[in-house]
């Protein structure tokens, strides 16, 4: 199948007719159609040599029946009419197999979605050698420099989804992306550095300031010393910021506070949306149109995203609403965010460094896991250059720390906000952006001699 | 009470005795059932592919067609949330040009399109060529001519209805929501059938059907006051076997005990942070072992291969670790494979067409090996021949879909049973002091496998060798190294279980891997416990 091919399989018109296939077939009451459909091309390297490299083009159709409230999902990705029509039978007679479900929704009418540009050529044509002569470059300077070792991956995609149903519905969105990210570590085995760069456009992505900021920070985390463990000033660099404040998304559900399980439970009963929750600098939101993130303006169920503040000046403003709790409780539904943004404020990186007199800054975090869900706890650890900063100015390198930390308890003490600007390689992964963040009273609970 | 000494001689092993007493029952040879036939059709295209590959310049190559399928059902108190069945079939070709390799794969099944596959996989390794400075060095394996391999299991979990399925589950529900306080129940059950067939230019050609079973439940009470809610999950393993397994585990059965648990959790006492020792259960110890050995053996990451994502090993370079670096006592004793009974990694041969065998990572408490590849295990031949062994990969080769590379993947890792035949019971009567710990819960370790924190499903302060009330709050810190050399008592073959994870991952772009570890409750001395019940 040739590029051209492929990118007609994405375009609108091609998605509209597949639906149609599947649509036109239902027997069901309900039917809701969402294709999932891309080419993705990657390229790996580690300890300065080239490892793999692979193309994949995959397309998945996903069925859900619905009589009255019983529902089924089937999905495959085999896009003959055989196939299609077996799904949607075997979807239907799953769903009438299936108990009632008292929760479910008439099929979501019409929406109107906010235009969301995330297509760019440049990406869709990264050819194979295209990706091996970006891996070149950080390999290049690795083997050149002598002292230090790469390993990265660049990654990218053209692809498009859709979500359509029996009352019409039709959502689509498609865009390319490409993510590149790279460790540099030293040859003696002391320090380690990573730097990243994600966006839709290939062309932003500047692979030779990857590998410098990589390599220097690599360089500069040599030889670290121990601090003993214990609460500290810190400023999270915005990956790392990152790392951590992405999590709330997944405690923010409306529902989890209203039935008493999760930070946000109101003493009272209900939730504690209207209180004051973290600093009154804090805001946090959501828009699929903004430049930095340019994510799908819809959700999983079609349902239309758009701009959505959920803390603003440290109050508590919205959760997580889907329709049917949205329903239950007369409010609009909010659907799932599928971007979050944490406002920043005006002060460099280096600003925020030389207004400390003593603390740590954290270049990323790593295996991040809940801990305790009543105050959203995590645990991780930094990695990839840790330092202590004494009298403004970075004074040397420091062990890695493991930390027990809320990404509310941080918000809640913060110092300080760097300018915010869109992260390659959180954990949870997503199209998020974020600010370097000043905090003190960070809790590092022990040391690992991991590098 | 025992004191330490005594139990140390007691359940002392040594290496001789635990070659013959290795850990759970085999698969393998004559109890494995009939696999399933290559169909002619499915034949040709893999054997298409190949030749396309040769035609193109490769040197090697591999082809993969799978059909993965799933099928779930998700439920939450005394409704069903979601049932889902879904199926992802394509043609992989690996191909290997001038000791480069390449990738490329397709869902369509065509001539046209797994030929065409081949050919751009030969493309990447031909662009990617310039970017290598050091070959691949294929390690020789025999060719498998028609090898056909079927996991066990008694009922197919794909034949049984979605009626009964959710039926089952719903009365596990209703059974823990009489209890008081618990408030919510979710659980769900899925299941994966794999259909691989695979074929590489050596003369193999592989015909496998493995099926995968995770029965979840979890209870959530919730205090009267809304002060606190505390649940009770990861209550049953998951297994390589079928719906047999969920009829065993008999979740109706055991839903109200769960739910007490999780009502108890509410008035538990919060932990006292400090130097506590632990008796850990397998339902805990399997995922400590997972993190703390399993990870740290794989041979790619020692080398460096997987420093950008998953992180690198303490256990580098091997040259300085192997038969040299003490993990643990001399009754410590570790063993991969990829075939005890239920395993979730086993499979009569891997993606390399290699059959898997059984191998002791740790023996007598001192590194002995590393989870190896085709492509990996020439890189200790010197360690291989200086001991007169074969050098010979594992078998740990492993891709989690027809789109996916395969690559070194964990197999089963598991610590040997203790030559005595100690119950939970004797451990906890044996403990003047310590905590008991039930369960997996939160999970955390650092890129190169040191620092690691792990909490639990259940505590129990462990007073003059008796469970003395529950705790909460619990979490554990530990340091590889000195985490395994506090293991002083060991239980035994009786107390062995598997426990494990369907969701392991590794590797860019991410791949999962399901792997289980077996292990005997064990004890732990003077390991740092910290309180999670923060506030502020």
């Amino acid at each position: 199948v040739s590029r051209q091919e492929q990118g007609a399989v994405f375009s609108r018109e091609a998605m509209q007719r597949l639906v149609e296939r599947v649509v036109g077939r239902s027997r069901a009451d309900g039917c809701q159609v969402t294709i999932t459909a891309g080419v993705t091309g990657n390229i790996r390297f580690a300890a300065n040599q080239l490892s793999t490299a692979g193309v994949v083009e995959n397309a998945t159709v996903e069925v859900e029946s619905a009589f009255g409230r019983r529902h089924a999902a089937v999905s495959t990705n085999d896009l003959s009419d055989e196939a299609l029509r077996r799904a949607v039978r075997a979807s239907e007679a799953l769903a009438r197999l299936a108990p009632d479900d008292p929760e479910w929704l008439p099929e979501l009418s019409p929406q109107r979605y906010v235009p969301v540009e995330a297509w760019f050529e440049s990406t869709a044509q990264l050819s194979a050698a295209d990706r091996a002569a970006a891996a070149r470059i950080a390999l290049d300077m690795a083997r050149a420099a002598g002292d230090v070792e790469a390993a990265g991956f660049l990654v990218s995609r053209a692809g498009a989804q859709a979500i359509a149903n029996k009352a019409g519905l039709f959502a689509y969105h498609r865009r390319t992306s490409a993510n590149y990210t790279l460790t540099v570590r030293t040859s003696d085995g002391t320090g380690s550095g990573w730097a990243a760069a994600d966006h839709p456009d290939v062309r932003r992505l500047d692979f030779a300031a990857v590998a410098r900021r990589a390599t220097e920070k690599a360089r500069a985390s040599r030889e670290p010393v121990a601090l003993e463990p214990g609460r500290y000033t810190v400023i999270l660099e915005p990956q790392a910021t990152g790392d951590l404040v992405q999590l709330m998304s997944f405690a923010m559900d409306a529902r989890l506070a209203d039935e008493g399980r999760s930070a946000f439970v109101g003493p009272g009963g209900g939730n504690r949306i209207g209180e004051r929750i973290v600093d009154a600098r804090v805001t946090l939101l959501s828009d699929p149109a903004d430049a930095d993130l340019r994510a799908r303006p819809f959700d999983d169920q079609g349902l239309a995203l758009g701009r959505q503040v959920w803390i603003a000046d440290g109050v508590l403003r919205q959760l997580f609403y889907t329709r049917y709790w949205a329903q239950r409780h007369n409010r609009p539904p909010t659907g799932t965010p599928t971007c979050l943004r944490l406002e920043g404020g005006t002060q460099s990186l280096d600003e925020l460094i030389a207004s400390t007199e003593r603390g740590v800054l954290v270049t990323r975090l790593w295996y991040l896991r809940s801990v305790d869900p009543r105050t959203i706890l995590y645990t991780g650890l930094t990695r990839d250059g840790t330092f202590l900063i004494e009298g403004g100015r970075l004074a040397r390198s420091v062990r890695n720390f493991r930390f027990n930390d809320s990404p509310l308890f941080l918000l809640s003490n913060l110092e300080g906000l760097g300018r915010t600007e869109r992260i390659a390689g959180t954990e949870a992964g997503g199209h998020i952006a974020m600010p370097a963040v000043k905090a003190r009273d960070f809790h590092f609970t022990s040391l690992s001699e991991a590098v | 009470v025992t004191d330490r000494r005594t139990f140390l001689k007691q359940a002392g092993t040594a290496a001789a005795a635990v070659a013959a007493a290795s850990a759970g029952a085999r698969t393998a040879g004559a109890g494995t059932p009939q696999g399933p036939a290559m169909d002619a059709a499915t034949r040709d295209l893999l054997l298409a592919a190949l030749d396309a590959a040769r035609g193109a310049g490769a040197a090697y190559a591999d082809a993969r067609i799978a059909r993965r399928r799933q099928n779930s059902i998700f439920t939450r108190e005394q409704q069903i949330r979601n049932v889902v069945e879904s199926e992802s079939l394509g043609c992989g070709v690996r191909v290997l040009v001038d000791g480069t390799w390449g990738f490329a794969a397709t869902r369509r099944l065509t001539r046209q399109a797994v030929t065409a596959a081949a050919r751009e996989a030969v493309g990447v390794a031909r662009a990617n060529r310039a970017a290598r400075d050091r070959a691949v060095e294929w390690l020789p394996a025999p060719a498998v001519r028609n090898g056909s391999w079927r996991s066990p299991y008694r009922l197919d979990p794909f034949a049984v209805s979605m009626e009964e399925k959710a039926t089952l589950l719903l009365r596990a529900n209703a059974e823990a929501l009489r209890v008081p306080n618990v408030r919510f129940v979710s659980s769900a059950l899925f299941f994966v059938k794999e259909e691989k067939s695979y074929a590489n230019t050596d003369g193999s050609l592989i015909a496998q059907t493995l099926i995968r079973t995770l029965p979840s439940f979890t209870a959530t009470a919730v205090a009267p006051d809304r002060s606190d809610f505390q649940s009770r999950g990861n209550v049953v393993a998951p297994m390589q076997r079928g719906w047999e397994y969920v009829l065993e585990a008999d979740l109706p059965g055991n839903a109200g005990r769960w739910g007490e648990e999780a009502a108890q959790k509410l008035a538990a006492r919060p932990v006292e942070p400090g130097r506590h020792d632990l008796v850990l259960d397998p339902g805990n110890l399997w995922l400590t072992i997972h993190e703390s050995i399993g990870h740290p053996t794989e041979l790619d990451r020692a080398m460096g291969y997987e420093a950008n994502y998953a992180g690198t090993s303490f256990l580098a370079p091997p040259e300085r670790m192997l038969g040299r670096l003490r993990y643990g006592p001399e009754f410590m004793n570790v063993q991969g494979d990829r075939s005890q009974e239920g395993g979730l990694s086993n499979c009569g041969w891997d993606d390399d067409g290699v059959a898997p065998d059984e191998f002791l990572l740790i023996r007598d408490g001192v590194l002995h090996d590393y989870q190896t590849t085709r492509e990996q295990a020439d890189w200790l031949r010197w360690w291989y021949e200086r001991q007169g062994r074969p050098v010979r990969s594992h078998g740990c080769s492993y891709a989690d879909s027809w789109a996916s590379v395969a690559f070194q993947r964990m197999p089963n890792v598991s610590l040997l049973p203790g030559e005595r035949d100690l119950s939970w019971d004797d451990l906890i009567a044996a403990t003047d002091r310590g905590i008991a710990i039930v369960g997996d819960g939160s999970y955390s370790i650092d890129q190169q496998r040191y620092n690691a924190q792990f909490g639990g499903q259940l505590f129990y302060e462990i007073r003059d060798g008796r469970i003395a009330g529950m705790l909460k709050d619990v979490a554990y810190q530990i340091r590889t190294p000195d985490f395994w050399n506090s293991l002083d008592l060991l239980g035994g073959r009786s107390a062995y279980r598997l426990g494990g994870s369907f969701f392991d991952g590794k590797g860019q772009p991410s791949q999962s891997n399901a792997v289980s570890h077996g292990t005997p409750p064990a004890r732990f001395r003077q390991v740092t416990v910290i309180s999670t019940g923060r506030r502020a």
